[in-house]
């Protein structure tokens, strides 16, 4: 029994349909989060994933299906009696408050004692590093230091699930890459599970344990950072997270791939003969070579440095690759195109509704 | 040449002004004229305001036009607050029709008002203090609900969530933190709803009945048996009270900007 405790998912949603206005949202999704993970829902806007998130929240009720809290069923409760809180997009400071009374707003309703408030204000300030801003006026902080103020608010309720809608969307490049190692760090140290919705996949993989690809309200892919950029399931997700070459293939036999009529060796096998794929090849994974020294031979469109590399942009026939290397070759020259058989991915082609979805 | 259009354009502006405000200023003189005459200076006096203040026509005038203004402003802005914030969290075309109904009694006028609200109520009130109240409650809820709209766009709806995701209800929520942001607009809805109400004429005089006098009504029922100095006196009170509740209605609106503005630039 005790076993049972410690391994239940603290938060199930169990075929959850939502449509706003007769547009549907999600559609009959289903997601379990286990306790103490960094999860996020990752996915270009209007996908349903901060509609997910607001259900969890209690803000937006499903149409169907049904929300499980520690394995109770939390549909029909209201947002101020769930043991979950959350950092808002556009901060939501109360501005007609200064920093400790927002911290104590959640505190005082709940009938805590002063003493207790004034110690917990301390700990989430010390927290979020702004120890002695109690008296500050949240309207004069910057944006950064509002958002700690708006986590230190949520944090302080001690509630068992975080939730976090693009808290992040608002900053500067150079903050918003503070901002994600200050998170990772809170995370570690009040140890609860943090739900976190963004469009970003670079937030995304450098944050979370486990990432929610999501599209047009439905589940693509779930996985960690590492198995979701490695092997993608479909072209929206490999096309989605990262930069990625997608091309057109047929699989004439098992570990052969064709593309623009050239066979090249790969490592996927069980598909169909001469079924239609779709062929993914990461930039980093395209090696530049001498000419006729790799599958495909090409001629130099441009070459962008990007700092810690190369952007190489090559057209053979039929076909623009892009192309990442600490070296760059002149623009004009022709060069050759390589790949190891272990860097392709092999996916089947989705069907027409999902080619659209690819496509937007 | 630029010299002459500048000077022009004052000289405009202050014909303008001169048109405006010049019969209410030779109000204001005449109100402290101690002769009767309306064309001769007889030195400066307050017997006029004196007499006004002995007059128990007058005062209860005075007295039934606070007590109206007061109420019906009163009860026009919680009802045209809950109102729009109503309004507010409605669907895009609700939002619109309800909308358009709430201008039509501003756009409307006075007169049809009048009569319709007099039609109404002899079937359904007696005519007297209940019925002018309410006349002026309906014909105040809209002013209140324009003041009070554009605090509630500007709200950022998610201090109220955030509000309700840290264990408020809906009551405390909307009191503690919905409110403070649109107070201003709430009390400037009250002003206006207060000099909309002191100003009126038409619907009061329609809807009133017997022996319940306004001192806009009074001083109609006066002049028609010849002007008395008293009269430039209260006009001059009433004109000088209004001119404030405006200053004050102006000051607040322009804090409400304010605020907004320091939020905008700590963005």
């Amino acid at each position: 029994m005790e076993m049972n405790e410690k391994e239940r998912d603290i938060l199930e949603l169990r075929n959850i349909s939502k449509s706003f206005d007769g547009k549907k949202v999600l559609d009959d999704l289903s997601l379990s989060i286990g306790r103490n993970e960094f999860i996020t829902l990752l996915g270009p806007s209007g996908c349903g994933k901060s509609t997910t998130l607001r259900i969890i929240g209690g803000f937006v009720r499903p149409d169907e299906g049904a929300v499980f809290f520690d394995g109770k069923d939390i549909t029909d409760l209201a947002s101020e009696k769930r043991n979950v809180n959350t950092v808002f997009q556009k901060y939501s400071l109360f501005p007609h408050m200064n920093v400790e009374e927002n911290i104590a707003f959640g505190l005082k309703l709940k009938k805590k004692s002063k003493a207790y408030i004034q110690d917990k204000i301390r700990y989430a300030l010390k927290l979020v590093n702004l120890e002695g801003y109690e008296k500050r006026n949240t309207t004069a902080l910057s944006g950064g230091q509002q958002q700690r103020i708006a986590i230190a608010r949520a944090i302080v309720n001690e509630p068992e699930i975080l939730l976090l809608d693009e808290p992040l969307g608002a900053l500067d490049l150079k903050l918003r890459h503070d901002m994600q190692q200050e998170l990772i760090r809170i995370k570690k140290e009040v140890g609860i599970t943090f739900i976190y919705v963004t469009h970003d996949q670079e937030e995304a993989l450098t944050m979370s344990d486990k990432i929610v690809v999501m599209n047009r309200g439905i589940i693509q892919q779930m996985g960690t950072s590492k198995s979701i950029y490695d092997e993608p399931q479909n072209a929206f997700v490999a096309d989605f997270i990262g930069e990625s070459n997608i091309v057109d293939g047929v699989m004439p036999q098992d570990r052969v791939v064709e593309i623009f009529g050239v066979k090249i060796p790969c490592v996927d096998e069980g598909f169909a003969e001469r079924e239609a794929v779709d062929v993914v090849i990461r930039p980093e994974d395209l090696e530049i070579r001498p000419e006729g020294d790799g599958f495909f031979n090409g001629q130099v469109v441009s070459v962008l440095f990007k700092g810690a590399y190369y952007e190489i942009k090559v057209r053979t026939e039929g076909c623009e690759w892009v192309s990442q290397s600490v070296t760059a070759p002149e623009v004009g020259t022709r060069v050759g195109l390589y790949v190891l058989p272990d860097n392709i991915q092999i996916m089947h082609k989705p069907k027409s509704e999902d080619a659209e979805m690819i496509k937007e | 040449m630029v010299r002459l259009k500048n000077a022009f354009m004052r000289c405009y502006l202050a014909f303008i002004l001169l048109f405006l405000y010049a019969p209410i200023f030779v109000l204001i003189v005449l109100s402290f004229n101690d002769s009767r005459s309306r064309v001769t200076w007889g030195g400066f006096t307050l017997k006029w305001y004196g007499r006004l203040f002995s007059s128990r026509q007058i005062l209860e005038a005075l007295e039934t036009t606070l007590l109206l203004g007061l109420a019906s402003a009163a009860a026009a802005t919680v009802i045209g607050t809950l109102g729009a914030v109503g309004i507010q969290a409605m669907r895009k075309r609700g939002y619109q029709i309800v909308m358009s109904v709430t201008n039509i009694p501003i756009l409307n006028a006075d007169i049809v008002t009048g009569i319709a609200l007099m039609l109404w109520f002899v079937r359904l009130i007696p005519l007297g203090f209940g019925s002018v109240l309410v006349a002026h409650i309906t014909f105040n809820i809209p002013y209140v609900i324009l003041s009070v709209m554009p605090k509630l766009k500007s709200l950022n709806l998610s201090i109220y969530e955030a509000a309700r995701d840290l264990g408020a209800g809906s009551v405390y929520a909307f009191f503690h933190i919905v409110l403070p942001q649109i107070g201003s607009g709430i009390l400037a809805g009250f002003f206006m709803a207060l000099t909309m109400s002191m100003d009126d004429f038409v619907i009061t005089y329609f809807t009133k009945g017997a022996g319940v006098n306004t001192l806009s009504t009074m001083i109609y029922g006066e002049i028609r048996k010849g002007i008395k100095p008293e009269m430039y006196a209260l006009s001059t009170l009433l004109f000088a009270v209004i001119f404030v509740i405006l200053l004050a209605f102006n000051a607040l609106s322009g804090k409400g900007k304010n605020t907004e503005d320091v939020i905008e630039r700590s963005r």
